[in-house]
């Protein structure tokens, strides 16, 4: 296996786009990542795109072959994955592996989700959980998670305050990114104030409904440097799955997938917990972002909401996390998620984060998680 | 979408609560699986049917529904653990709030899930109320 890293990375701004399409918004997105490998586009030998739905969203299915016409990136072979909220990650994984194996050798992963062309986007977001087994049983996929939140706190004694500090970090460090959809600071007695969506979350510990895209552009690492004079390397690839449905989990306050993941991932690039500088997590609600602290290994299960509390995940704090602002406040277009996670590290990696700059970051990391936890993708970058 | 096949091909399990168990591994799942995922070839599964008693792992009030649900928001969902060892998620119906809690005993009770869609279909299935 070779060693691949990324020479170019893009994310359009995450929001309400009104005025853009699905197509649109990934040609954009894949402009601007070849403009950044310094490439020309010819180059390109394959492409993977991260989409949960636009089956749904926007009665699009066949889409890798619609972007690869309106990119101009025809003949070359494009595929569609798909893994809910973490098909981005799993783009990425697909063409890491593409280049690691030899197949190819300059390959562009992106994601893209468009959510805004239907009035009601919960119905497509329940889909990510167990259709027959879940959401016609009348719960929603924010109930699903705020059922974590509440066995979380009945377990360890997580407070709601705990919780909302979550959000509140995310957004003091969306503030800071011109592509984030809610570049604001909120406080914690706005997230505890904020509007009932599912007992005991708020709409203030919930991702919002975004169209976006982002893309990233690998080669082997061995050529990186004939395109960039920062390549970042990738040190680890790890996917995991876990049951579909929420109800068939060990425990409701551990993700085993994140678990399993992480424990893969760390394997691969000889790394530990300690050794992560800053991570992007799949904050999809308040309480996964706290999961997550604890299942990647920075925090023993159940002290997650107090290292919050404590400051840990702030971006002076031990461990940033979400530099971007996360999926809370950066926002959540679910397919485009995973890749936009990996170009903040990137940005981070390479210096050019602006106002969330990280001081001298050398290892990164992203969490991508689809579902409630059916699956999980892992990846760890360095300088 | 047509609800109608899909519907009935779940009758058993929705209204009886059926179930599947290991003869080889003893554990009991649910919804009913045509493979063990511990023992997988090895495996061996029957129908069991659930006695529809458990206790309630966790739950949460919805108070922002799909259109689907909106007439009876707010309600109560549930993580209920079966007697058995099955966990099914569920709605918790007839409740007084202030008694709803994490350990609390529940019951199967048979009620209707879904109003009539387009094809005019009614779904009905177990939710589950406080056991007295």
């Amino acid at each position: 296996m070779r060693d691949v890293a990324i020479i170019g990375v893009s994310q359009t701004k995450f929001g309400e786009l009104w005025d853009k399409s699905f197509r649109d918004m990934i040609t954009e997105a894949g402009m601007g990542a070849i403009q950044d490998a310094n490439i020309e586009g010819a180059e390109l030998e394959a492409m993977y795109v991260g989409n949960m739905s636009a089956g749904l969203f926007v009665q699009q299915e066949h889409i890798a072959a619609l972007i690869a016409d309106h990119a101009g990136l025809t003949p070359i072979p494009c595929a569609r994955i798909e893994a809910a909220c973490a098909s981005g990650g799993l783009a990425l994984r697909n063409g890491i592996m593409a280049v690691a194996s030899g197949y190819h050798d300059i390959v562009i992963s992106a994601g893209v989700e468009k959510m805004t062309d239907v009035v009601d986007p919960t119905p497509m977001i329940a889909s990510a959980s167990d259709q027959e087994w879940e959401a016609k049983q009348g719960v929603t996929f924010p109930s699903l998670y705020a059922m974590m939140a509440r066995r979380h706190m009945y377990e360890y004694g997580t407070t709601r305050e705990q919780l909302a500090t979550f959000s509140v970090i995310n957004h003091a460090n969306a503030s800071k990114n011109p592509r984030a959809q809610f570049p604001m600071e909120i406080t914690v007695e706005q997230v505890l104030n904020s509007t009932m969506v599912a007992d005991p979350l708020r709409l203030l510990d919930c991702s919002p409904v975004s169209d976006g895209a982002a893309a990233v552009i690998l080669c082997p690492a061995e050529d990186a440097r004939k395109y960039t004079d920062t390549p970042i390397y990738v040190k680890a690839s790890a996917q995991a799955s876990g049951t579909i449905a929420l109800h068939d989990r060990k425990s409701l306050t551990t993700i085993d997938a994140t678990v399993n993941a992480a424990r893969t991932a760390y394997n691969m690039a000889k790394m530990e917990p300690k050794d992560i500088g800053a991570v992007e997590v799949h904050d999809c609600f308040s309480i996964n972002g706290l999961l997550a602290v604890e299942d990647l290994g920075f925090v023993e299960k159940g002290k997650g909401g107090v290292a919050i509390e404590e400051g840990m995940t702030q971006i002076d704090g031990e461990i940033p996390v979400n530099p971007s602002g996360g999926l809370k406040a950066r926002g959540h277009p679910l397919g485009a998620t995973g890749i936009a996670q990996t170009a903040e590290i990137v940005w981070q990696l390479r210096g050019e984060a602006g106002k969330r700059q990280i001081d001298g970051l050398e290892i990164g990391m992203t969490h991508n998680i689809g579902g409630t936890g059916g699956t999980a993708a892992v990846h760890i970058f360095s300088l | 979408m047509t609800e109608t096949v899909r519907a009935w091909r779940h009758i058993p399990q929705r209204y009886n609560l059926i179930g599947s168990k290991c003869l080889q591994c003893g554990k009991v799942f649910f919804p009913k699986r045509i493979l063990c995922p511990e023992c997988r070839r090895k495996g061996k599964l029957e129908e069991i049917n659930l006695s529809g008693k458990g206790k309630i792992l966790t739950y949460s009030v919805i108070e922002t529904p799909t259109d689907e649900f909106k007439d009876i928001a707010p309600y109560v969902v549930a993580i209920v653990e079966l007697e058995e060892g099955a966990k099914v998620t569920t709605q918790i119906v007839d409740y007084d709030i202030e008694k709803i809690e994490i350990g609390k005993e529940v019951e199967m009770v048979f009620r209707k899930i879904r109003e009539a869609g387009d094809d005019g279909v009614i779904s009905y299935g177990f939710k589950f109320r406080i056991k007295d």
